[in-house]
């Protein structure tokens, strides 16, 4: 079933060509790794496809409004910000919600299920500002699964993690693809990991070089052209 | 037991009754309201604005109409001209704040300098003058605050979520740009109200100091905006008493109280981190 389709995406930034012709279907249950190098428009891709910024051309249709989002670190480093773990998670709910949104007693339950679910119910009372990047992550990532999403969109979540909490991070929305059948869109730069994990790989550099899954991917002749044999298994990860 | 008998004193008076009244609701909106400016590092704008609103009470007084009734809606002009500069012109944002305030101050400088006659009533308004608050001043504050703080605790969640994070406030389907502009309509508003408390000179403090007190001692959100409160309302109502038993300026009082609430929770907290 299709759950997101993006048609002859165009986007282009102060006089510069974002993101040139894009067009990939999406079907409910993928996990889509979106790699590509620096610059080659994966976050602008995710932002469009949220509406955070205008496309100048192309159509992009998403089937459900329950949309979980989990951003880069970068954009949320305010270690002053005094909110602590259950009430940064907690804001997750405001999208299922109608004016005035105000949080009702089961809501103070569904934070609990969802942190003891992600094993980090010992941080709750934390200041989201004094966690350590591993849980930081997992918060953000209670904050967009809290209001049980159909699709959830992750942009380099793994960044500033050190290996092992990266592989756990990884494990975890394996998990959630595999056993409750959620749609997931995943950047990352991460490019020898994602392989690991994900089903399906969207290489993009401005515009779009490969979608299908890895088993394709390793087999594509275009992509030995393109790559390099040693490239194209490295991304692969076919071959452990 | 002589301080005891001048406060039941003070009470009594008609003009510590309206001030008491006003100034609880200023306290009130302006610490609601600071939390959400001071996380979002935009509290500054309000001391900006405040220097505005000397310039246009300068203006209304030169052309004989009512100060705040006008100065409303030039301040609303001046937040919106001041956001607009640092987004979309080639200004920073801090710059815009700093053009916008030093301009108006100039504009304010030169229509006092031409009308000698009404000094005495722009330093009440510069510096605060609980004595001069008109009836239509108390029914106007009444008004715009109560309206401030019922879209405030209305919008208390969405404001959180906007201040933490815009995107994710934006994929939750909240108007991040309609919630900035009731804020920087409710920041004018009651910028405008209360120089007639704090003088516009110092009205910014009351946006920004209890906020920040409450910041050094809060554990959460939730505590913060409760402590700042807390804190808002009591330096007022302090200030206010203080400043009749002492004769001292209303303002300054109230900003000093508020100076030593900081110092408190500041040294609180660097006792609580060394425990």
């Amino acid at each position: 079933m299709k759950i997101l389709e993006i048609k002859d995406l165009n986007i282009i930034y102060q006089g510069y060509k974002i993101l040139s012709n894009i067009s990939f279907l999406v079907e409910k249950g993928d996990y889509i790794a979106i790699v590509g190098p620096n610059g080659a428009g994966k976050t602008t891709l995710i932002k469009a496809i949220l509406g955070l910024i205008d496309i100048n051309s192309g159509k992009i249709s998403l089937t459900t409004d329950k949309i979980g989002y989990l951003q880069q670190r970068f954009f949320l480093n305010d270690p002053k910000f005094p909110a602590n773990v259950k009430e940064i998670v907690k804001s997750g709910l405001l999208i299922n919600k109608k004016f005035p949104k105000f949080y009702s007693r089961k809501d103070n339950d569904k934070v609990e299920n969802i942190l003891t679910k992600l094993d980090i119910k010992e941080l709750e009372n934390k200041i989201i500002g004094k966690l350590s990047g591993g849980e930081f992550q997992k918060v953000l990532l209670a904050r967009a699964l809290i209001s049980n999403p159909e699709i959830l969109f992750l942009d380099e979540p793994t960044t500033a993690l050190d290996p092992v909490a990266r592989d756990n991070f990884y494990n975890l929305i394996k998990d959630l693809n595999e056993k409750e059948n959620l749609t997931i869109l995943l950047v990352s730069h991460d490019i020898g990991s994602v392989g690991k994990y994900a089903k399906k790989i969207l290489y993009l550099d401005q515009k779009l070089i490969f979608y299908g899954t890895f088993d394709e991917f390793c087999k594509s002749p275009d992509m030995t052209c393109y790559f390099g044999d040693i490239s194209q298994h490295f991304i692969c990860q076919r071959h452990n | 037991m002589e301080i005891f008998i001048l406060l039941q004193k003070a009470i009594l008076y008609d003009f510590i009754q309206k001030a008491l009244i006003c100034g609880t609701l200023i306290a009130i909106t302006s610490s609601l309201l600071g939390n959400f400016l001071v996380l979002k590092k935009q509290s500054l704008i309000s001391d900006g604005l405040s220097h505005v609103s000397f310039a246009t009470i300068a203006i209304s007084l030169f052309l004989g109409l009512p100060p705040l009734f006008v100065s409303i809606p030039l301040v609303i002009f001046a937040s919106i001209l001041i956001n607009r500069l640092g987004e979309k012109t080639n200004v920073y944002s801090d710059s815009a704040i700093g053009l916008v305030s030093a301009f108006s101050i100039a504009i304010g400088v030169i229509i006092v300098s031409i009308n000698k006659g009404f000094n005495i009533d722009i330093y009440s308004y510069l510096f605060g003058s609980i004595l001069s608050i008109s009836f239509e001043e108390i029914i106007l504050t009444l008004i715009v605050s109560i309206i401030s703080i019922i879209l405030l605790i209305l919008f208390l969640n969405d404001l959180f979520l906007v201040t933490y994070d815009q995107d994710f406030a934006s994929v939750s389907k909240i108007n991040t740009k309609i919630l900035n502009i009731i804020i920087g309509i409710i920041q004018s508003i009651i910028i405008v109200v209360g120089i007639k408390i704090v003088g516009a000179m110092l009205m910014s403090s009351l946006i920004i100091f209890p906020p920040i007190t409450a910041l050094q001692i809060a554990k959460n959100f939730k505590s913060m905006i409760i402590i700042s409160l807390i804190l808002s309302v009591t330096s007022v109502i302090t200030g206010i008493f203080l400043s009749f038993i002492f004769n001292l300026p209303t303002g300054a009082t109230i900003v000093v109280i508020n100076g030593i609430f900081f110092i408190i929770s500041f040294f609180l907290n660097k006792i609580e981190k060394i425990k």
